[in-house]
């Protein structure tokens, strides 16, 4: 089972002019559904094609036609649903979302206000040191995407590309259950981690396939406990939305930013207005959006051209049950049977490639030693050439034949660090490198103890020493791993060492 | 519910629709008219009966998840009043 005892990690406050501030955050995280064809088009969703060339006509919102819904669309938000423990509704319903912007060609977004697809679920936000918190997800519905503005290509006009018009997205909403930027931060990566696993969203927040809207208030200490007892939100203090973030570093300033500009405000004895708000990281400001203030009027409505959604108790139990193992699982897992440190298994269960690389690694072989040899050796090595895991030149089975040959004492972990990088280099069996380069380590004690009877006949001197001070015996032993080209066990030159010094 | 001129005259903005000023009594009246008419059926007692929302019994149609469209960037920006190096071009907006 799941160990799911945790200290709660520290909330974070800013000092005001006469007290402590606490921060509220909840955040709303597009993630833009992986599929092959739009949510009600059989427009292709290829991100980076020619501009309008993935546009249907429905997606153009040319008169007459009508949206058909994409089967594997409902398919991924589910299994997100079930992915975060969520409810599933097997009834949902579309309702337009009406506001005019120039990359919006219908006019309105088909979105899920009323009857979303997925309900109440959660996601277990750990901190890395050891603290965590299990932040409550609201609902996910499902919605269209909007089309892309570009700005700076010429003076006077916006040009607009349609071809992301359509694309499915799931907004996943969270309680105000975040308490701080770098736990908003760790919300993110950990339901970017999920959505993976699951392979329902890729989570590239660069190309904006993951985007979040993040809700900052304040409150004096003590308010959110009263809000949490009773779950009102006139405990809480005035939110304002942060809209339209896909970087990590921008979203923890800018609501480090937000919470101060707030504090300002209230300490002024001034009022904060509940509206939206644009981060600007070259100013480190935030600014209201004006023009979203008119548009928030969105005269939500149901789609008449869309009957409710009506999807089977079979058929999600189906989906549930061929969901992958997921981050959490996978990681308590990691612990019990491979003996690994917290902090390893973290690591590892990061993303999936990895997880599976080290799984095939370690299957066999000593847990603790292939999680080092994986994080120091194999992370070091590509992050040097800056690739990624599944670019490793060094195999699974390559990687764990190096382990088997330490194992065995074939060959010394010194000798072993230069196998590995022949092995990521030039490729090849590690037990047939070992075999024709003549790397073996030497167990056989007879030229040890040559090797080692020679030094001490010509170094009288330093034997005197290491006689007085035992811890100079290193020195013989660095002589003989020297003499043998790094190939002696090192534990037997010790022992040897140790014995022929005593006299 | 009573629309009065400034609602109307809202309304026509969120729609983008321009409404001249000498139109808008008109406007704010029919508004009314029609809201009174929805007005109406509020009289009728729906409690506990589900909304209908097709005449026939029929399931939400769904298509496969397949790239059967696109491809036609001509035909999607030919009725545009102007267009750019494959893009729409409308007038500036920026936040």
């Amino acid at each position: 089972m799941l160990d799911l005892t945790y200290d709660l990690p520290k909330v974070k406050t800013i000092a005001g002019a006469k007290h402590d501030w606490e921060l509220v955050i909840g955040m709303e995280v597009h993630a833009q559904v992986s599929s092959n064809a739009k949510l009600f088009s059989g427009a292709s969703t290829q991100f980076g094609s020619e501009p309008n060339s993935n546009v249907s006509f429905v997606d153009a919102a040319m008169p007459g036609m009508l949206p058909v819904i994409n089967e594997y669309c409902i398919e991924q938000a589910v299994r997100t649903g079930l992915g975060l423990k969520a409810e599933i509704n097997l009834k949902s319903a579309f309702d337009r979302k009406n506001y005019f912007y120039p990359d919006l060609p219908q006019g309105y977004q088909i979105s899920q206000l009323y009857h979303p697809i997925v309900g109440e679920g959660e996601v277990l936000v750990e901190m890395g040191d050891g603290t965590a918190r299990l932040v409550r997800v609201e609902r996910i519905h499902m919605e269209q995407d909007a089309g892309k503005s570009i700005h700076d290509m010429d003076p006077n006009m916006s040009f607009v590309d349609v071809n992301r018009t359509g694309v499915c997205l799931m907004e996943i909403v969270s309680k105000p259950d975040i308490r701080g930027p770098e736990e908003a931060a760790a919300y993110i990566t950990k339901l970017r981690q999920i959505l993976r696993y699951l392979g329902t969203c890729n989570g590239d927040m660069q190309s904006g396939a993951m985007r979040a809207d993040v809700n900052v208030s304040i409150c004096l200490p003590g308010q959110y406990e009263k809000y949490q007892a009773t779950q009102d939100f006139g405990h809480l203090g005035t939110r304002c939305e942060i809209k339209n973030m896909n970087s990590m570093r921008f979203i923890q300033q800018a609501i480090d930013v937000e919470a101060k500009r707030q504090i300002a405000i209230l300490e002024a004895g001034g009022k904060v207005d509940q509206e939206t708000r644009l981060y600007d990281p070259d100013k480190g400001e935030t600014r209201s959006m004006r023009s979203k203030e008119e548009a928030h009027d969105y005269r939500y409505f149901p789609d008449p051209d869309l009957l409710p959604l009506e999807i089977e108790q079979a058929w999600v139990d189906e989906i549930e049950a061929n969901l992958p193992e997921l981050p959490d699982a996978k990681k308590a897992r990691f612990v019990s049977d491979f003996n690994l440190s917290d902090y390893d298994a973290s690591v590892l269960t990061a993303d999936l490639d990895t997880a599976d690389y080290f799984e095939l690694v370690a299957n066999g072989r000593d847990g603790k030693s292939s999680a080092n040899w994986v994080i120091n050796e194999l992370f070091g090595r590509l992050k040097k050439d800056e690739k990624d895991i599944t670019e490793s030149p060094v195999t699974p089975a390559q990687l764990g034949g190096i382990i088997d040959l330490i194992a065995s004492d074939a060959i010394s972990g010194k000798i072993a660090k230069d196998l590995f990088e022949i092995v990521y280099t030039e490729g090849g069996d590690p037990a047939q490198i070992v075999e024709d380069k003549g790397m073996k380590q030497v167990t056989d004690l007879g030229p040890i103890e040559a090797a080692l009877d020679e030094i001490i006949a010509a170094n009288p001197a330093q034997v005197e020493k290491a006689q007085a001070n035992p811890k100079l015996a290193g020195w013989f032993v660095g002589q003989v791993m020297k003499a043998t080209g790094g190939k002696a066990n090192p534990k037997a030159v010790n022992e040897l060492v140790a014995q022929k010094l005593k006299g | 519910m009573s629309i009065d001129q400034n609602t109307a005259a809202r309304v026509a903005k969120l729609a983008r629709i321009k409404v001249e000023e000498a139109a808008l009594p008109a406007l704010a009246e029919e508004f009314n008219t029609i809201l009174g008419f929805i007005e109406q059926l509020n009289e009728v007692d729906v409690e506990g009966v589900e909304p209908m929302t097709s005449v026939t019994p029929q399931r939400l149609k769904r298509r496969a998840d397949v790239v059967s469209d696109g491809n036609q960037p001509e035909a999607v920006m030919k009725n545009a009043p102007d267009a750019r190096e494959g893009f729409f071009a409308v007038p500036k907006v920026v936040e």
